[in-house]
Formats: structure tokens, C-alpha cells, sequence
């Protein structure tokens, strides 16, 4: 079990989210999308240029920038 | 009385599909004044009564950052609708709910519809409605909306709630000890103020408060700011305490709680699941493939391709079809009119206006239909996954590919239905720099006038100049996109996080309506201006006319002719009776129709666009270009194509057909103030100046006129400094 940050997760990685810091409106979009803590996530994919990046949150497949996942800490089991 | 309906629920959630189930073919689709989220309303008849529905704009919860959350919320709040249906996705209860969970807070009579039941079941969550409804303290029907299951029940269940007039019953979640003291407290000032309680609930006010809600903050500052002061002082006191000890702000605690509300409600026997979580969907291995590093990319242009060659090959039949008939109707009025201003003003003026707006019509048609197959399908989300990383670069979001490839990204597009594809993008400053920069692209109608000049000037590598400029048009909309994203259009880029929905297959019917929707509102909302503008531009290029002397001294040339040349070839050439003409009167036709091209060159420049065009002309020389191109390029902003033939009549050539302009091009190379480097410069200036006003009506009808009149002036000057450039420089190395 270790924390990593979304970003550095390998593809097929499951974890479960720790922590997520960032206010305003990203904050607020990723929450309304249920990545909060205590979510588990599995990394489905990257586009071409590894940028951005597919989970799986919820029963859906969510994606997002890089950057944007650098917010998000993950305990990776 | 008419009973007011409203759908709510996620993006994807089949919302839309509901609607359209409901209402049929009886809706309504309008904008919410000053922004561009659809206002959509229907209504039907249940049991007698009549219903009317607005659907919501999707959103995945009720904050107030984007349009559409503030539309949906505002409708709520202000509209107060009897009853409210939120569609929910079974197969995607959790995340769902949390959208439910903040309609339940705010305390408006709710029917939970529970859509997509089917596809739960195949993937082995089975929900138990009852417990669900239970725990949620408001019914909850179970619905497929694609095959209309479910309909009945659900309208009845509607009517039920709505029949029975209750105050809203806003649910109390527990946010921990920590906010609902602080909530306890603002409860208590905002109801001893009685700060805006007509309008919400007080708890509702607290929570956003709470929230940092920006529109509620600004609406509390207004009506009482000496009571917004307060409440903002113990918000600010709590958050600071929040964050010294557990490092997140309330709204994040909030969310929390929401979830943990959801997540214990679900426990309690509403889900079961047979399957493993991970397991792997038709939805997954479809995106195993499409989504592929590799083959992916590589199938995305192949299918983009099939879309661009589907919208404008395949419309190329109604096109012609719409384009004879008002030849047709032109030649009727030709034979049937006499002579003169009325005659030119039904024929330039409103013919050919009203054909332009039509012409457009199948374009549009065609192109929404291969964008709403591709963006009901799920693929379009796929297209931005893989795309952003490119388009990001720039300042601009990964569906912005779209609309530049349907503008003539690849060459031989149309910036119009280019313009109307821009509402793809949900990002609002990436879209407008998409929409201000996709007409820069290489459409169909700048394209004989690229063949013209080119042809002309490069004949030796044609293939390889076109490829060139086309490529030119990607750099420079690219480039001028950054440019607006760090001056107008600055900020920080919104945030990308978005849904990639399961693939499904696209409902015809849905299709259907999509396209419709799209085109009529495009015939409705420009056609008008569009028309307008035509016959505008018609008169500029007629009027005033020819002085009374010239129109004279015109005639007399032409009766000297005649009159030169004997009655017996004039007899012949106004015969026009088969036999062929003798040689006298072929000549004699040459010379009439000579001095008619003469004439015509003389009246375009003594109209008020040849007068524009002469004045110009100290300006334009920096770029090369004389009065005659000046009002070509004038002429061009009725439409890129209008160029070839109006640089025709001013060359006294009599109108050239823009694809028969071989006759033009040898005429350009003979004058002195045309060569290669002119050439270039009148390129890029057509390239890049202003759109035709049609995409500016687009534009405009898209945003507002303030940025269509922003596009047609910062493209212009764009246009201009890029071949003043060319010119000085290309003149100053002689490369001419």
C-alpha cells in the first residue's frame, strides 16, 4: 500500500482515492463526478500522447488532464 | 390549468431520449436570452390533462460555475414546476444520485425516474425500488426510455405528486459536527433577517453559503449587504477552521457527506451485484480498439473523414437540386420582368439571398446528423479524449477538432455549419476561440479562388501549393487561437474532467429530431438577417448607377457599332434563329458585348462598393492590391466564391463563373499590378480576412454581435498586417 498521485498510476492500477486538493471549480468537478476520498478508481487507459488520462469511478469512466490529476492522491494496493 | 413538468438529471443520463419520448415531435427548442444553453419545451396530454415540459440542461450537480447549472437552477427556484423528474442511470446509481441528493435539499416535489434499467440488469445490478423510494422518502419508477417502458406509470405517478400541493420539504443531511453548527447559525440569523426566504429555504441559503456559491453571494450581497457580511464572516471563520484542522474547505465536507449519505442509503438493500466490478463491458472492448494508441488515432480520421465526406458530397445532390430550382425560378423572372432595378433586385437581391440561405440548408442538415450520430454514439467524447492533448496546446479543448475539420480542415468545408458545431464544446472560452478562429480554415467557396490564383501564378506545382496553404490555414487558425486565449479570451483553461459514456446506439428517432432542431433554428434565426444582408450588399454593388452621360455615351457606342456594321449582321445577330451567325455578326456581337462588360465594369466602379474599393486604395496598395481587388475582396464578403466573378466584371470581362476562370487568370497575368508576390498576399488576405457575413450571422447567433463584429474586424486587420508582409517583403527581395 502506497500514496501516489493519480498521475504516476500505471494502467490496470486499482487504488482507492486519499485525499484531493484543490478548491474551486476543478475541485468541484471532480467531486460531482464522485472522485472523493474513499473512492476506489482503476486506470483504464491514457490517449495517444498520455495525456489525458481514463478511470474508473462509480460504474463510469472518467477522464481528465494530467494536471488535473496531479491533485488527486491515490493508495495504490 | 396547465401542470408545469421539469426533467432534470446527468449528462447521458437519457434525459433527452425521455423527452423525446414524451413529447414527441411537439417541443420547442429556444435559447435562454443572453447565452447559448437550449430552452427546450414540450408538452402532451395524460389523463386529460395537459403538461407541459422543459428539459433541463444536463448537469451533474447544482452549483454555480457553468450556464447550464445555472439555467437548470434558476428554472427550479424561479419557475417553481409542480413536479420535477429526475432521471436517473441505474447503471450508474452512485454517482447519479448525488445530482438527487441536492434536488432533495432543495425541497421541490420529486419523481425519481430510474432509466436504463435494461442495461443494469445485464450488468448484474439489480435494484430494489422500493427500498430505494423508501430511503429517499419520494417514488421512484423504474423506466427504459429508449423503448418508451415504463411511460405510463411514471406520468401517473407525476400527476399523483403533483395533485397534492405540499410546501417544499427541503431533506436535512448531517455534515458533520463542525458545519451543522455553523449551519444551525446561519439558519438562525438568515431567518431573524429574513434574507431572501421568499425565494429559498434557509437551509438551502446556509449550505450555499457554505458552498462559496458565487451567484448566491453576489445575490445576498445585493439585496441585504449588511446581513450577506455576517454570514460571510462566520463562513469565513468556519473554513478557516476546517482547514487548520483537517486541510479542506467546507464544500469539500460537504460532498463528503453527500456521498456518505448516498453510500449508506445504498447499503441498506437497494443494490446487489452479481458480477465483479471490473469486469469488462461490450462498452470497454469497443474502447480497447477505438481508444488504441495506435489504431485508434488512425481509425478517429478515418471515421472524422467519413463524416466530413459524408456532409459535403452526399448534400451535394440537395444542394443541386435547391440551386437549379432557383435558377429556375431566376430565369422565369429574367424572361417575365422588364429591364431594370426591380427586375435586378428580385434576381441578385432576393433570389439569389434566399438561395443563399437555403443553399446552406442541406449542409447543415447533413452535418448534424453525422455530429449527432457521433455525439449520441459516445464517440465524439473519444475523439476529444484523444485530441485534447494536441488541441490543448493552443489553448483549445479536444472537440474543438471538430469544428475545424468541417470548416475545411480538410479544404473544400464551410464555416457555417463549422460555426454551429462549436456547441459540441461545453468549455465556454475554448469554444469561442474555436469559434472565432474556424473560419480561417480553407472552405469550399475560398477554393476557386485559391484554383484561380494558383493556377495562375503557380501552375508548374499546383497540387503541392494548395497542400501548402491548406496546411497554412491549420497553423495559422492554431496560432490565432493561442493569440486569442492569452489577450481576449484569457484564463485559465476550464477543467477538462469529463464522462466517457458507455457506447450506444443511436436512436433514429432521436437523430431525427436533433437535425431538424438544428436546421430550423438556423432557417429561423439567421435566414432573416441573411437576407437582409443579401439585398444590403446587392445595392452597393448596383446603385447609384451610371451617371446619365456615361449611361449616354455607353449607347451611343453601341448604336455606332450597329450602325457601322449594316443592317444585315445586325438582323443576324439579334435573329439568334440556329443558322450560323456570318462574320460580320459575330464580330459585331463580340464588340456589343464588349462594350456591355465596359459598361458593367464602369457602373461597378461608380457604385457606392467600386467607391469603397477606389478610396481604399492607398491602404491596400501597402498589400499590393488595387481598387479592382478591393472590390472583389468587398464583394467576397458576400461570399469567398463572388470574388472570382467580381474580380471578372471589374476586369470588363462580364461576369466569370467561378469555375471557369481560366479567361480571368490570363487577364491577371497580363496586368502590371499582378505577379507572384501579389499573388500570395491576395492569398493570404482571402485566406484569412473576414468571414462572409453568413458565418457572421452564425457567429453571432452563436455568441453575440459584439463577437461577430469582433471576428470581422480582428480578422480583417489579422489579414491585412499578414500580407502587407508578404508584399513588402516578397517586393523587397524582387521574389515577384
Amino acid at each position: 500500500m502506497i500514496n501516489m498521485c493519480l498521475r504516476q498510476m500505471r494502467k490496470n492500477q486499482h487504488g482507492t482515492i486519499t485525499a484531493i486538493s484543490v478548491a474551486g471549480e476543478l475541485g468541484r468537478r471532480l467531486r460531482e463526478m464522485g472522485l472523493v476520498p474513499g473512492t476506489q478508481i482503476r486506470v483504464c487507459g491514457r490517449a495517444p500522447l498520455h495525456d489525458p488520462v481514463a478511470i474508473r469511478v462509480m460504474d463510469c469512466t472518467i477522464t481528465l488532464r494530467n494536471n488535473e490529476a496531479d491533485h488527486i492522491l491515490v493508495n495504490v494496493e | 390549468m396547465q401542470l408545469k413538468m421539469a426533467l432534470a438529471g446527468n449528462p447521458n443520463a437519457g434525459k433527452t431520449t425521455l423527452f423525446n419520448q414524451l413529447t414527441g415531435a411537439r417541443q420547442h427548442v429556444g435559447n435562454y436570452p443572453g447565452i447559448t444553453v437550449d430552452h427546450k419545451e414540450g408538452h402532451l396530454l395524460h389523463q386529460g390533462r395537459k403538461i407541459i415540459i422543459t428539459d433541463l440542461p444536463g448537469t451533474y450537480s447544482m452549483t454555480a460555475y457553468s450556464a447550464e447549472e445555472l439555467v437548470a437552477r434558476d428554472y427550479l427556484v424561479n419557475n417553481r414546476p409542480q413536479v420535477v423528474i429526475n432521471i436517473v442511470d441505474a447503471s450508474n446509481l452512485e454517482r447519479n444520485l448525488y445530482l438527487t441528493c441536492q434536488l432533495l435539499e432543495l425541497g421541490l416535489p420529486l419523481v425519481v425516474a430510474l432509466n436504463m434499467m435494461d442495461v443494469a440488469k445485464t450488468r448484474g445490478i439489480e435494484i430494489n425500488t422500493e427500498v430505494l423510494a423508501k430511503h429517499l422518502r419520494v417514488p421512484v419508477v423504474p423506466i427504459i426510455a429508449r423503448s418508451g417502458f415504463g411511460m405510463t406509470e411514471l406520468l401517473n405517478t407525476a400527476l399523483q405528486v403533483a395533485s397534492v400541493p405540499e410546501p417544499w420539504n427541503p431533506l436535512d443531511i448531517s455534515y458533520g459536527e463542525d458545519l451543522d453548527t455553523t449551519v444551525a447559525e446561519l439558519i438562525e440569523k438568515i431567518t431573524s433577517a429574513a434574507f431572501m426566504t421568499e425565494t429559498y429555504h434557509a437551509r438551502y441559503t446556509a449550505i450555499k453559503y457554505l458552498e462559496n456559491d458565487e451567484q448566491i453571494l453576489a445575490k445576498g450581497q445585493e439585496i441585504s449587504p449588511e446581513t450577506a457580511q455576517q454570514l460571510e464572516q462566520l463562513v469565513a471563520r468556519t473554513a478557516d477552521h476546517t482547514r487548520r484542522t483537517l486541510d479542506v474547505y467546507p464544500e469539500a465536507i460537504i460532498a463528503d457527506h453527500r456521498y456518505g449519505y448516498i453510500k449508506s442509503l445504498l447499503r441498506q438493500g437497494v443494490i446487489t451485484r452479481k458480477f465483479d466490478a471490473d469486469r469488462l463491458y461490450t462498452s470497454d472492448k469497443i474502447d480497447k480498439v477505438l481508444t488504441n494508441r495506435l489504431i485508434g488515432p488512425v481509425l478517429m480520421l478515418a471515421i472524422l473523414f467519413a463524416i466530413y465526406q459524408f456532409t459535403f458530397s452526399w448534400s451535394e445532390i440537395p444542394v443541386a437540386w435547391l440551386e437549379n430550382g432557383f435558377n429556375w425560378l431566376g430565369g422565369i423572372v429574367e424572361q417575365n420582368l422588364p429591364d431594370g432595378p426591380l427586375k435586378s433586385l428580385i434576381i441578385s437581391g432576393i433570389i439569389d439571398g434566399v438561395g443563399g440561405v437555403l443553399g446552406f440548408v442541406p449542409l447543415i442538415m447533413f452535418m448534424f446528423f453525422g455530429i449527432a450520430i457521433l455525439e449520441d454514439s459516445g464517440y465524439l467524447a473519444r475523439v476529444a479524449f484523444m485530441m485534447d492533448r494536441v488541441f490543448r496546446i493552443f489553448g483549445l479543448h479536444g472537440s474543438s477538432v471538430m469544428p475545424f475539420i468541417v470548416s475545411g480542415g480538410i479544404a473544400g468545408g464551410c464555416a457555417v455549419p463549422g460555426v454551429m458545431a462549436t456547441r459540441t464544446l461545453r468549455s465556454p472560452k475554448e469554444r469561442m476561440a474555436t469559434l472565432l478562429t474556424v473560419p480561417f480554415m480553407n472552405c469550399g467557396a475560398k477554393l476557386p479562388v485559391l484554383a484561380l490564383l494558383i493556377g495562375t501564378f503557380f501552375s508548374e506545382n499546383k497540387a503541392r501549393y494548395m497542400f501548402f496553404f491548406t496546411m497554412l490555414a491549420w497553423v495559422v487558425a492554431l496560432l490565432a487561437a493561442k493569440l486569442l486565449r492569452s489577450t481576449v479570451l484569457r484564463g485559465a483553461p476550464t477543467p477538462f474532467v469529463m464522462e466517457l459514456p458507455p457506447y450506444r446506439f443511436p436512436t433514429i428517432r432521436g437523430l431525427l429530431i436533433h437535425t431538424w432542431e438544428r436546421t430550423y433554428q438556423y432557417v429561423k434565426k439567421a435566414g432573416t438577417v441573411i437576407l437582409g444582408i443579401s439585398i444590403l450588399l446587392w445595392a452597393m454593388m448596383t446603385y447609384p448607377g451610371l451617371p446619365g452621360e456615361t449611361a449616354t455615351g455607353f449607347a451611343q457606342k453601341r448604336q455606332e457599332i450597329m450602325t457601322a456594321a449594316g443592317p444585315e449582321a445586325l438582323a443576324k445577330v439579334t435573329a439568334k434563329n440556329g443558322e450560323t451567325p456570318s462574320e460580320p455578326a459575330k464580330l459585331l456581337a463580340e464588340r456589343l458585348t464588349g462594350i456591355d462588360n465596359e459598361e458593367a465594369e464602369a457602373a461597378l466602379r461608380h457604385s457606392i462598393a467600386g467607391k469603397i474599393g477606389t478610396s481604399l486604395e492607398s491602404i491596400s496598395r501597402q498589400a499590393g492590391f488595387d481598387w479592382r481587388t478591393n472590390i472583389a475582396l468587398l464583394g467576397g464578403f458576400a461570399a469567398k466564391e463572388v470574388i472570382v466573378s467580381t474580380l471578372g466584371t471589374a476586369y470588363s470581362m462580364g461576369e466569370v463563373a467561378a469555375e471557369e476562370s481560366l479567361s480571368l487568370g490570363q487577364q491577371l497575368k497580363k496586368d502590371e499590378h499582378w505577379n507572384k508576390v501579389v499573388a500570395v498576399a491576395a492569398l493570404v488576405f482571402i485566406m484569412f480576412y473576414s468571414p462572409c457575413f453568413v458565418t457572421i450571422v452564425c457567429i453571432a447567433k452563436e455568441s453575440s454581435w459584439k463577437w461577430a463584429f469582433f471576428s470581422m474586424s480582428f480578422n480583417t486587420v489579422f489579414a491585412y498586417i499578414l500580407a502587407v508582409a508578404v508584399f513588402q517583403i516578397g517586393t523587397f527581395f524582387n521574389l515577384g
